[in-house]
């Protein structure tokens, strides 16, 4: 066999398989979207019809929220344990990424063991205040989830990135004058600017297309996964629910394309 | 003074970061083995939760092994020669294939799991079968698998090995298999680790795929948080823990090994 | 020495061109014939083509339509390398990382299915040969620079190969250890007797090691001949300045003279030209008292670079003059001087390249 036939060949296994499980089903998900009533107008009800856009836009403005916090959280730990060295640091960092293999349904259970029923805030707070905080089945507790998903990630990103900082920039900042927040502000945020895009690309896509978290916590919370998991489930409106996630899909894959173009590297949403 | 001062916030703010994170996978795994969790660890500590979980739910445990070496073998046999084939072909057309296979990490699994079921739906046995979450698994894992031996590829110069190789005789295969392979290794470990933990964790594609007799670990877990007592939940959940854990600290070693390279 | 196939094979090249898939044109058409048992030098600045044509004769690359290479006579033109029976020492070694030494050197035999006792004597022989005892069972990363090239010349010669395609073998390393393993490889090659294509940027290299050189130039062959050749006669002013330094001056011509600022410079009897452009080695140039020669000068500089001086010398010819004077010549700068140049020491070259 000669060499370029032998690349083919081993090509193609891989070829076979993303086209009959990936690019045919994304080509019939498309197709089904556009079979309901509606036709192709279908794609243009996420954004028209009140419901929808209601959910989409409380789905995005979840997302933000989850990428704002989550950002801010994650490079003021990543930071400090990228700066410092200190006994017990490498248990923190361990700690801090363990979480890292949960699954979306694993964050809910945690988050219904912190805010739920028999949750310890619930505990602490009519201790403390006679009253019973309980707010893990409302969009809190996702809000909550999806910070508990996306900190060790985005810790873990910023703290790379902080690695590979040069240190001359910085010392080369003091040497012109500059204090310790002149510093951060000039000189180190700047140069982690492609470090928070990625990351916080993922951490927004995560967001948007998660779906074990909210099944967990609720399946009433008003966003997009569990809208389409609905219609497709319950009122079996597969045109609609086609119709949904080829928009949400649409939609995370142009924030992490967009941050990709921006940022220079890989950028993938996670699980 | 003002330095000290700074170090105790940030230290403070990551020990509650960390504490928001570890607390509940404490109070899960201490839950898991407590009698009563209402009354607290003063009831007295227990296996039975374990021994109940085991019982009830041994099948989805031993079915996620199952579909998460299933999933390793396909993306070894398809993604390992894939990333080969991509490297030394290189140019316009790989970049295009390396971006349709990491395309499903872009969008949602639900979209996925939805396009899986619109399209083998129909086909009974199959649909009925783990082969179709094996099919959703694999689709997900693959860029994983592919993106970490192409990593690997990026750093030796595969190509001037593999001609020296040919220099001296050897075939293709032979090449592959001699050369190719064994100093892809590290990609491929790393990769294969990845491919099991993300498996085995798998919940948005399964979730829709899976039928009454075909539940994984996760599905297994949405199924009790949602209808079995705390306790039983947390002690399902720390199982989960103590089948991660190990493949966690194996990823955390090898990327150390490999960064002090 | 067991090379038991004696001198390899003789290669011919025969109007190969190389054209990329980006359409980038990385060698003309081109011909080139290399006897039996010849050490044959590509020489040539980057991007001229040399690499390119070493990769064509090795089967790495295919070239473009109707180009073919004959090995012994025989077309092998669709051979890929695996089936040619070459020897290659790549410039990054492409040494496996995951062998040992030994296996590196025997993994061509073990590849022809040779048994293993034979395959360790074999290994043992080109271990002595190339002076690597008792590195046997190191991890290739255990190496210095110098071993590895050793070990990559050994797994090129220890399957016997027909013809030996060595890609810049000596570049990764640094100045010093170049040098020395420059004369081992030259008394190795001959030791072997091999048939042997050698590819090179470096000069001093091309000329110690070439029984005939080719220089090449963007994709084309600017020359070919014996080092000799090369350096006293080149064909054309860029093979005269990429071998050794050189003067080129242009120059009117009258009555057999060259026509400079400082003087006339006899050429040659017998050339009739009206203008020419002349190439003159720094080396040939002596420095004589002011006066007593028909070209003069001013010193401009003077360095010493250890065995001689170089000079350079003004108001001769449009541009400084590069002068190379024994270290017996006492000069200092701003020093009148004459010049005296051999008729025979000065080379015409073609007014256009």
């Amino acid at each position: 066999m000669s060499q370029k036939s032998f690349v083919w060949s081993c090509l193609l296994p891989l070829v076979m398989v993303t086209a009959a499980f990936f690019l045919l089903p994304m080509v019939r998900l498309v197709v089904t979207g556009a079979e309901g009533p509606q036709g192709f107008a279908a794609y243009l009800a996420i954004l028209i019809e009140p419901r929808y856009r209601a959910t989409l836009i409380n789905t995005v403005l979840l997302a933000a929220a989850t990428t704002g916090v989550t950002l801010i959280v994650a490079t003021i730990a990543g930071m400090f344990l990228q700066r410092h060295r200190f006994p017990g640091r490498a248990v923190l960092i361990a700690m801090l990424t363990f979480p890292l293999a949960f699954p979306g349904v694993v964050v809910g259970f945690m988050i219904i063991l912190l805010a739920g029923r028999q949750g310890l805030i619930g505990d602490l707070s009519s201790r403390v205040f006679g009253e019973k905080l309980v707010f893990a089945y409302s969009i809190y507790g996702l809000f909550l989830g999806y910070l508990y998903f996306s900190i060790p990630r985005v810790i873990l990103t910023i703290m790379a990135a902080v690695q590979k900082l040069d240190t001359g920039l910085e010392e080369a900042a003091r040497s012109l004058g500059a204090g310790p927040w002149a510093v951060q502000r000039d000189v180190v945020l700047p140069a982690l600017a492609p470090a928070f895009v990625a990351s916080g690309a993922i951490a927004f896509a995560t967001a948007m297309g998660a779906f074990g978290t909210a099944f967990t916590l609720a399946t009433n919370i008003d966003v997009l996964p569990m809208l389409i998991y609905t219609e497709f489930t319950l009122a079996a409106n597969f045109a609609t629910a086609a119709a949904l996630s080829v928009g949400l899909g649409l939609i995370t894959w142009l924030i992490l394309a967009l941050a990709r173009s921006f940022s220079g590297s890989a950028v993938a949403a996670a699980g | 003074m003002r330095y000290r001062l700074i170090f105790a916030g940030q230290f403070v703010f990551t020990l509650a970061v960390a504490a928001f994170l570890m607390v509940p996978a404490a109070l899960s795994i201490s839950a898991g083995v407590t009698v009563s969790y209402f009354r607290g660890i003063r009831s007295g500590v227990t296996l039975q939760w374990i021994v109940q979980v085991w019982e009830l739910y041994a099948g989805t445990i031993l079915l996620s092994f199952v579909v998460a070496f299933a999933t390793l073998a396909v993306t070894l046999l398809a993604g390992v020669p894939a990333a080969y084939a991509l490297h030394v072909r290189g140019g316009r057309l790989a970049r295009v294939v390396e971006e349709l296979i990491t395309l499903p990490l872009a969008i949602p699994g639900l979209a996925i799991a939805l396009a899986l079921l619109l399209t083998y739906g129909g086909f009974g046995d199959f649909r009925r079968s783990w082969l179709f979450i094996l099919a959703g698994h694999v689709i997900f894992t693959m860029p994983f698998m592919v993106r970490s031996v192409l990593a690997v590829f990026g750093t030796i110069d595969i190509k001037t090995l593999d001609e020296g190789a040919a220099s001296l005789g050897a075939s293709p295969w032979r090449r592959f298999r001699d050369v190719i392979v064994p100093n892809a290794m590290p990609g491929i470990l790393a990769g294969s680790l990845m491919v099991v933990t993300l498996s085995l964790g798998e919940f948005n594609l399964t979730w829709m795929l899976h039928t009454p007799l075909t539940k994984t670990l996760p599905i297994g877990l949405a199924d009790s948080y949602a209808s079995m007592r705390l306790e039983v939940a947390s002690a399902y959940t720390l199982i989960f823990f103590i089948m991660i854990i190990p493949l966690l600290v194996a990823m955390q070693l090898f990327a150390d090994r490999e960064q002090r390279k | 020495m067991s090379t038991a196939n004696g001198h390899g094979a003789s290669v011919s090249v025969q109007a190969c061109g190389k054209t990329f898939a980006d359409g980038t044109r990385a060698l003309e058409s081109a011909t080139l014939d290399i006897a039996r048992g010849e050490t044959l030098v590509l020489l040539g600045p980057s991007g001229c083509g040399k690499t390119t044509m070493l990769r064509i004769i090795a089967g790495l690359e295919l070239p473009d339509e109707g180009g073919t290479v004959l090995f012994d006579g025989k077309d092998v033109t669709s051979e890929p390398i695996e089936q040619r029976n070459v020897g290659m020492v790549f410039q990054s070694y492409a040494l496996f990382p995951n062998m040992s030494v030994a296996d590196n050197i025997g993994y061509g035999l073990k590849v022809r299915g040779v048994p293993r006792q034979e395959r360790a004597a074999r290994i043992a022989e080109l271990v002595a040969l190339t002076n690597i005892a008792g590195l046997e069972n190191r991890r290739i990363d255990q190496l210095s620079g110098g071993q590895r090239q050793r070990v990559a010349l050994a797994r090129a010669v220890a399957i016997r190969p027909r013809i030996l395609l060595l890609d810049e073998p000596l570049t990764a390393l640094d100045a010093a250890l170049r040098d020395r393993l420059r004369g081992e490889l030259n008394r190795l090659l001959r030791a072997l007797g091999i048939t042997t294509i050698y590819v090179t940027h470096d000069q001093a290299e091309a000329m110690e090691l070439g029984d005939r050189i080719v220089v090449m130039r963007k994709g084309t062959i600017a020359q070919i001949g014996t080092p000799r050749e090369i350096y006293f006669t080149p064909r054309n002013r860029f093979v005269a300045e990429f071998i050794g330094a050189a003067n080129i001056i242009e120059s009117p011509v009258e009555d057999g003279h060259l026509v400079l600022s400082g003087g006339r410079q006899p050429l040659r009897s017998g050339i009739n030209l009206a203008v020419a452009v002349a190439m003159i080695r720094p080396e040939t140039i002596q420095v004589v008292e002011a006066g007593r020669a028909p070209l003069s000068g001013t010193i401009d500089s003077v360095s010493f670079v250890g065995d001689r001086q170089r000079l350079v010398i003004s108001g001769t010819s449009r541009k400084p003059l590069t002068v190379d004077a024994p270290n017996a010549v006492q000069v200092r700068p701003g020093e009148e001087v004459g010049l005296l140049v051999a008729p025979e020491s000065v080379r015409l070259l073609p007014l256009e390249d």
